[in-house]
């Protein structure tokens, strides 16, 4: 009896949650050519919407990122291109609209930090294996130190 | 020598520690406005209550502005709407309005009724001279200052405490600068 409530209420709330699942917003442009279509495309994922930061324009059914998918639209039918269309966005956003960083004074440790991280592990990896050798060297015994361990040998 | 080596990863960890805590305390939210510094753009927009009337930047009063971004889809915008209204009563600056993708009808109901402190508000439906000012979502206020420039954005309602705090003191430095200015106007 029990179990049968239980059913019924998992469904529910399966039908529920899925009546909920959203589409991607769908606008209803039209473009002269496929190149602008596909530039399209691209400059709406390579943007971030400001409102909801970890979606795209392509993503977002917020309000801005309709606003910002027709602005970038209009832009492309007035022929420009796709760096002044970035230029656009973030002169009046910031360098946050971008997903991909661009390469600044501000951002260097983001672009190499990586890079130089590998590097510097190199480096130590180099360092440890060059050390081992050396000490392998050392282990040799000197001549006193010989003497002394016939003598505790020959003690046992 | 070696010795100290032993310590490097603890020190990486507690640097590393440092600053991934401070990142706890930081509110993605809050973005800097690329707009601070640069001329309030240029727009020909209709007022909310008068459909037939375009109002331009010409249209700002001389003096210092402030504009501000609402909506009455924007449950903050209600928040703040009581203390806009209180404020617009001073003659130190005038109160701009920027309905942001709204209905007309639904944004003149909401000033006859909660109160305008606005000398007018411009009509946004398509978001152009939001999208120019680089809003993201309401309520945002600008100051503009006497030349038309963009001297701050604040992000988030207003009110008393959040004005004592960002907005009393750059109305001061900017009532200072423009009183310097034509000091030195004069005496040249």
């Amino acid at each position: 009896m029990f179990n049968k409530y239980l059913v019924v209420l998992l469904v529910a709330i399966v039908i529920f949650f899925s009546s909920l699942t959203m589409a991607s917003p769908v606008d209803t442009y039209v473009f002269q050519d496929k190149v602008t279509e596909i530039r399209f495309n691209a400059l709406n994922k390579e943007l971030r919407c400001p409102k909801c930061q970890n979606q795209n324009l392509a993503d977002s059914n917020s309000p801005i990122a309709a606003d910002l998918r027709r602005e970038v639209y209009e832009l492309l039918q007035q022929g420009k291109a796709d760096i002044e269309i970035v230029d656009f966005m973030v002169s009046r956003y910031g360098e946050f609209v971008l997903y991909r960083p661009r390469v600044s004074s501000l951002t260097y440790i983001l672009w190499y930090g990586p890079a130089g991280l590998l590097f510097v592990g190199v480096i130590v990896v180099v360092i440890i294996l060059r050390r081992k050798p050396v000490k392998k060297a050392q282990r040799t015994l000197n001549a006193a130190q010989k003497s002394k361990l016939d003598q505790i040998l020959k003690n046992k | 020598m070696g010795k100290l080596i032993r310590f490097i990863p603890l020190i990486l960890f507690i640097a590393l520690g440092a600053v991934l805590f401070r990142g706890l305390s930081l509110n993605p939210t809050e973005l800097p406005s690329a707009m601070i510094g640069k001329k309030f753009p240029e727009f020909g927009l209709t007022s909310v209550l008068n459909a037939e009337k375009t109002m331009t930047i010409a249209d700002f009063k001389p003096g210092i502005k402030l504009v501000n971004v609402w909506g009455t889809w924007c449950p903050s915008c209600r928040y703040e709407h009581d203390y806009l209204n209180k404020i617009s009563k001073t003659n130190r600056f005038t109160i701009y309005g920027l309905n942001y993708d709204d209905e007309r009808a639904a944004a003149a109901k909401w000033l006859t009724e909660l109160g305008n402190p606005y000398q007018f508000s411009a009509f946004d439906g398509q978001g152009k001279l939001s999208v120019n000012l680089g809003v993201y979502a309401a309520p945002e206020t600008f100051v503009v200052d006497h030349n038309n420039i963009i001297r701050k954005r604040y992000a988030g309602p207003l009110n008393p405490q959040v004005w004592q705090n960002e907005f009393e003191p750059l109305i001061v430095q900017i009532e200072a600068e423009h009183v310097a200015m034509i000091n030195s106007q004069e005496s040249q």
